[in-house]
């Protein structure tokens, strides 16, 4: 038992590094404004991760862990509250390519192979020939695709594609990884597999993650740290902290810990559950 | 291992079938010819039936016998005949094309090249106007706003009556022969590459202009490496309408020169005299042209997209 950590204040400090935040926000709010009348996606968000997180957000869909996600991006603009990111507004953070973005769909160009579509941030940031060709073949293998560097993406798996674009997003090596349901689209297998190896690649490369899931197995199998989302509007249920040993393996969801944490998300997300069954 | 996922690396990628692309080619070759053998014989019974009247008239005149075949024979080999026979149009392009030297002026060959260089002019600067026209439209939005009707209203005015009045103004400031008839080309042929680059550069999904955008990439970026790439299949689309009409905007651009040289001035002379087989002969040049470029287009278009690993046949966009 002495592995779960459960507190109530979603602020809590998490022992992983010396409280050196890298996400910060203050009551935010957006509000979008479509024909049909406002939509309230995020309602007072307060949240903090910490340097070396692997935070998750979990909800149901349209809860609006995306925004929440794109807003940290800024490729959403909040309507009200604060939000910094490397302690300077998103948009400053974004100019400084602070971030790694891995999205729902892995969005290649279908005209570049594997290792171009690896280097496309690279040639973006104008690093050398020489540099970009030694950082695609090491992230490429990274995600076990040594061997695919000439393919084009229709000629791999969907698991493959999601691969590639996890490299792509870490062949910049940002300190900050945001992935948004990057394996939604798998089927089981293919994603416990790919949960592993990024629990691995977390472990190895000590950078922060914040994932977007909508599986209570997945989150509470790859976090440090659990945020149950409710529905519209999009607000922080619960916070939980959930450290699970390091070396944790797929087995691992089967310890009473594990189950423990999983009873309290699904907890959360039937307390915060809005529709009316 | 703990799991019994198999070794990504090992499993193959997707193989494609490739007996699929010759059999629907074979089934290709069996529709195209029943429906050039129906045109055919259709022709022949129209010939038939158009220059019936005149022949009758002329036998009922001299008092001649005359039977059905008699008819057919004598409507199949008319001098200048309402509609010649396919035979009788094929024969002229053979002496046209094969049989005069090509520096004559009577050599088809001779006036196909004065169309197609022409043609092949106005082209290139139709798809350079039109390429510019799309990338500020996409980029500018008061362009979008503001170009794109005019781009539109240009197409309403017919070709005909505007293209007499290109020529007579461009004579005024002394520009003759080979540019005024592509101008003419370029006029008609920018429309459809505007048209397709416009959407072709609108046509990444949000994620990957997204994507871009966290990477804090400039405009110029985003374009050379997402929307130019993107508007490739849209653009080889829109190239063929563009060179097929390019090769009409020439042959109109032809008729108001007073006929000198070309496809267009060999329709005009013959429609003077009378030579219907000469008329026939130019038009039917002319679609075997125009068949040819788009082709050319087309193996261009395979060539490049292929380069590009764009699939064709259903595969990515």
């Amino acid at each position: 038992m002495q592995n779960v950590a459960v507190k109530a204040e979603p602020a809590a400090a998490v022992d992983r590094s010396a409280g050196n935040s890298v996400v910060k926000t203050d009551q935010l709010s957006l509000t979008f404004q479509t024909a049909d009348g406002p939509v309230y996606a995020l309602s007072n968000v307060n949240l903090t991760i910490e340097q070396g997180e692997f935070v998750s957000f979990i909800g149901p869909s349209g809860c609006g862990k995306t925004t929440l996600m794109r807003v940290i991006a800024d490729l959403e603009q909040p309507t009200e509250g604060d939000i910094t990111v490397n302690k300077v507004s998103p948009r400053e953070a974004r100019l400084n390519r602070a971030y790694g973005y891995v999205f729902q769909a892995p969005a290649l160009y279908p005209w570049r192979q594997v290792d171009r579509n690896v280097t496309l941030p690279l040639e973006i940031m104008g690093l050398s020939q020489t540099e970009q060709q030694e950082r695609a073949a090491r992230y490429i293998e990274m995600v076990n695709l040594k061997g695919f560097e000439k393919k084009f993406p229709w000629q791999l798996s969907g698991g493959m594609q999601q691969r590639v674009s996890i490299a792509r997003a870490l062949s910049f090596e940002p300190d900050l990884l945001l992935m948004d349901e990057p394996f939604g689209a798998l089927d089981e297998i293919t994603r416990d597999h790919l949960n592993e190896q990024l629990l691995r690649l977390w472990e190895k490369t000590q950078k922060t993650v914040v994932f977007v899931t909508h599986s209570i197995p997945e989150a509470v199998f790859l976090s440090s740290k659990i945020v149950v989302m409710s529905p519209r509007p999009g607000r922080i249920i619960d916070v939980i902290d959930c450290n699970l040993p390091p070396d944790r393996t797929l087995d691992a969801r089967e310890t009473p810990e594990f189950l423990e944490i999983a009873h309290r998300v699904r907890e959360g997300l039937r307390a915060g559950h809005s529709y009316d069954d | 291992m703990t799991t019994e996922v198999a070794d990504p690396v090992t499993s193959a990628p997707a193989v494609r079938q490739p007996g699929l692309l010759s059999r629907a080619m074979s089934g290709k070759v069996g529709p195209v010819g029943l429906m050039l053998l129906l045109i055919v014989v259709i022709w022949y019974a129209g010939a038939v039936y158009l220059n019936a009247p005149r022949l009758i008239d002329g036998y009922e005149r001299n008092d001649t016998e005359w039977n059905f075949s008699k008819l057919t024979d004598d409507a199949w080999a008319m001098e200048r005949p309402i509609l010649p026979a396919p035979h009788q149009v094929l024969i002229e392009m053979n002496n046209t094309i094969f049989g005069k030297k090509i520096t004559s002026k009577r050599s088809l060959v001779y006036h196909s090249w004065v169309t197609i260089s022409s043609t092949l002019l106005g082209f290139a600067m139709g798809t350079t106007l039109g390429m510019l026209l799309a990338v500020g439209i996409v980029h500018v939005k008061a362009l979008d706003k503001s170009l794109m009707p005019w781009v539109i209203a240009s197409q309403t005015i017919p070709i005909l009556a505007i293209a007499p009045m290109i020529i007579v103004v461009l004579g005024a400031i002394g520009l003759t022969g080979l540019v005024p008839k592509s101008i003419i080309s370029m006029y008609l042929c920018f429309f459809p590459v505007t048209i397709g680059m416009v959407k072709g550069l609108r046509s990444p999904d949000p994620l990957q202009l997204d994507l871009m955008r966290t990477y804090s990439s400039s405009t110029s970026q985003v374009f050379w490496k997402l929307r130019w790439p993107s508007s490739v299949p849209f653009l080889f689309a829109s190239l063929k309408v563009a060179i097929a009409i390019s090769l009409v905007g020439a042959i109109v651009g032809e008729l108001p020169t007073g006929a000198q040289a070309g496809i267009g001035a060999r329709l005009l002379v013959g429609s003077y005299y009378g030579q219907t087989i000469q008329i026939w002969s130019a038009l039917v040049t002319a679609s075997i042209l125009a068949g040819l470029l788009v082709a050319l287009v087309g193996l261009a278009e395979k060539f490049v997209l292929r380069r590009m690993g764009v699939v064709q046949a259903g595969g990515a966009g």
